[in-house]
């Protein structure tokens, strides 16, 4: 009854169908932070799509990297964003040929690839993960650590640069900012801050005012 | 025919529901347990007057919260207003599917379970955020901003624990983790002692992953009165609070699973009916770091907020960065036993 190839032809379009539409109102959507959470949606249902395809690693990771953290960021940054909606919308028709232009190139290397991939499709082969007998994680690590380990490397240090680069950009010297140096505020010791007096609990009694009393009196 | 449709949807359906109905109780309470806790330090009595010790104050609250009016402040944002409690919730759900409770019960026995436990944590922030932008309130907003800066950073710190753990165990599925801390020597075989800074590490990132005191800047209610759901009323704040309270169950079953040996007994094989696994040594563990959680709230007061980012990433991330290495070592010198073979 339930046909397992015809139960997942059903996911693949139903997923595909949600992709489409969500990435449609990504640029449709009129609220930003409404756009951004299309954008998520279309990731999601990306990775769905990628489970099917039996690309687990990659789909969880598709989760974790772009939902998790980098939307996350995303949405920050847009909630705080003051967007004037009618001011973005003014551009429309002067860009419109532009994107018309970009959108052609897209399609056309989009089914040049499909094309490719076809021609191809004899020679793709099964899934390597399968044919090695491993779960899709472990085979993608065993291939990223031992035969690909070079480009692997080299693609983390060009990463590791981006960051450093991103950090140097936002590092200036402003000046009349306060700053707080936590190693100085752990460093501090009470008697730094604090001065103890010992003193008397009462004021000894002052005798001398004692004695105008005694002339004002007559 | 029949037969193959009960197998495939019936039968998980019921499983499922086996996990979360105990899972809604549990949460119910550990949240009277919190407040016998905090209630006891406090030199106080916690709640004593709703059934036999208090026990059924928790009930009596979610009765009282389920009959209350759940009220939309003005120009909030309808949608996403309702949508910010269900989208907390469901992933502090899903998360359960793959946590394993024995040698055999277990939801899905999926190969990746550590990769998607990451995924589902990763995803239960979006609740706060959408809850605090929704809300069209500058307190709310507030909170989910300092919520979402803080589950951003500690999640890094959180994800290099389970990388270590990963390495020493080669599997990233949890049953196979559990078995990889095996071995004649009880409780000095499980992954806490290689990889006891890391340890600490990933249960202080769970208390804050979880937005719990010390770290609950994003509730703060000193400062910004209840955070993000300082809107919310009735039943969609008790979803919220259920979400928080089912993650701090589910940090509490992860800290016993990846580091302190899930089910397997603290004593030696060799001890007769105190060295075999039982799943109770696995309550006994998240009985105590759940009860860990609430200690911390009795006694800790708030972090201040720049102390929390510095924490999470100039001290808990070099830290991971540093232990992964030293697992890495670990692995390759052979200086832990791995399995029942050590």
């Amino acid at each position: 009854m339930i046909d397992t190839s015809l139960f997942q032809l059903v996911c693949f379009y139903a997923f595909a169908a949600v992709t489409v539409v969500a990435a449609l109102s990504v640029i449709t959507l009129r609220n930003s932070v409404h756009a951004v959470l299309a954008l998520v949606l279309t990731f999601f249902s990306t990775a769905c799509i990628w489970m099917l395809a039996e690309a687990e690693f990659l789909a969880i990771a598709l989760i974790v990297v772009y939902v998790g953290a980098v939307m996350v960021l995303f949405l920050f940054v847009v909630m705080m964003l003051d967007i004037d909606q009618e001011k973005i919308r003014e551009g429309f028709v002067k860009y419109l040929p532009v994107g018309l232009v970009v959108a052609v190139v897209m399609l056309v290397e989009m089914l040049g690839l499909i094309g490719v991939r076809v021609m191809h499709a004899q020679t793709m082969g099964e899934n390597p993960a399968t044919a090695a007998g491993m779960s899709n994680t472990a085979w993608l690590g065993m291939a990223l650590y031992s035969q690909y380990l070079l480009p692997f490397e080299i693609a983390a240090l060009i990463l590791t640069v981006g960051v450093i680069a991103a950090v140097a950009l936002t590092l200036r010297q402003r000046t009349g900012a306060r700053k707080q140096h936590a190693s100085e505020q752990v460093a501090v010791r009470a008697k730094d801050r604090v001065r103890i007096i010992k003193m008397a609990a009462e004021r000894p009694v002052e005798t001398p005012p004692a004695a105008p009393v005694q002339e004002s009196k007559p | 025919m029949g037969d193959q449709l009960i197998h495939q949807l019936l039968l998980p359906l019921l499983y499922t529901i086996c996990v979360v109905l105990p899972l809604v109780i549990a949460v119910a309470l550990y949240v009277w347990w919190e407040r016998k806790v905090i209630g006891w330090m406090h030199v106080r009595m916690g709640p004593n007057k709703v059934g036999p010790f208090g026990l059924l104050q928790a009930f009596a609250d979610v009765v009282k919260l389920l009959v209350k009016e759940v009220i939309l402040p003005t120009n909030a944002n309808k949608a996403l207003y309702y949508l910010a409690p269900l989208i907390g919730l469901v992933p502090a759900l899903a998360a359960w599917a793959v946590i394993p409770f024995s040698d055999k019960a277990v939801l899905s026995n999926a190969n990746a379970g550590l990769l998607y436990l990451l995924a589902m944590t990763s995803l239960g922030v979006y609740g706060i955020i959408l809850a605090g932008w929704s809300s069209n309130s500058r307190y709310a907003l507030l909170g989910a901003m300092r919520s979402a800066a803080q589950v951003i950073s500690y999640e890094l710190a959180m994800g290099l624990c389970l990388v270590c753990v990963l390495v020493l165990a080669g599997s990233l599925n949890l049953t196979d983790i559990v078995h990889a801390q095996a071995g004649n020597k009880g409780l000095f075989d499980w992954f806490w002692l290689p990889l006891l800074p890391v340890f600490v590490v990933y249960f202080i990132s769970g208390v804050a992953e979880t937005n719990r005191a010390p770290f609950d800047v994003a509730e703060g209610e000193s400062e910004i009165v209840a955070g993000f759901h300082v809107e919310y009323s009735g039943s969609a704040f008790a979803l919220f609070f259920l979400a928080e309270y089912a993650n701090m169950i589910l940090v509490a079953f992860l800290a016993s699973i990846l580091f302190c040996g899930g089910w397997l007994s603290p004593f030696p094989a060799s001890v007769p009916v105190l060295g075999a696994a039982n799943p109770v040594w696995l309550a006994i563990k998240v009985f105590v770091f759940a009860t860990l959680f609430l200690w911390f709230r009795a006694t800790f007061p708030r972090y201040r907020y720049d102390q929390i980012m510095r924490l999470g990433w100039k001290v808990f991330i070099p830290i991971g960065i540093v232990w992964v290495l030293v697992a890495g070592c670990m692995k390759y010198y052979g200086w832990v036993h791995v399995g029942t073979g050590g």
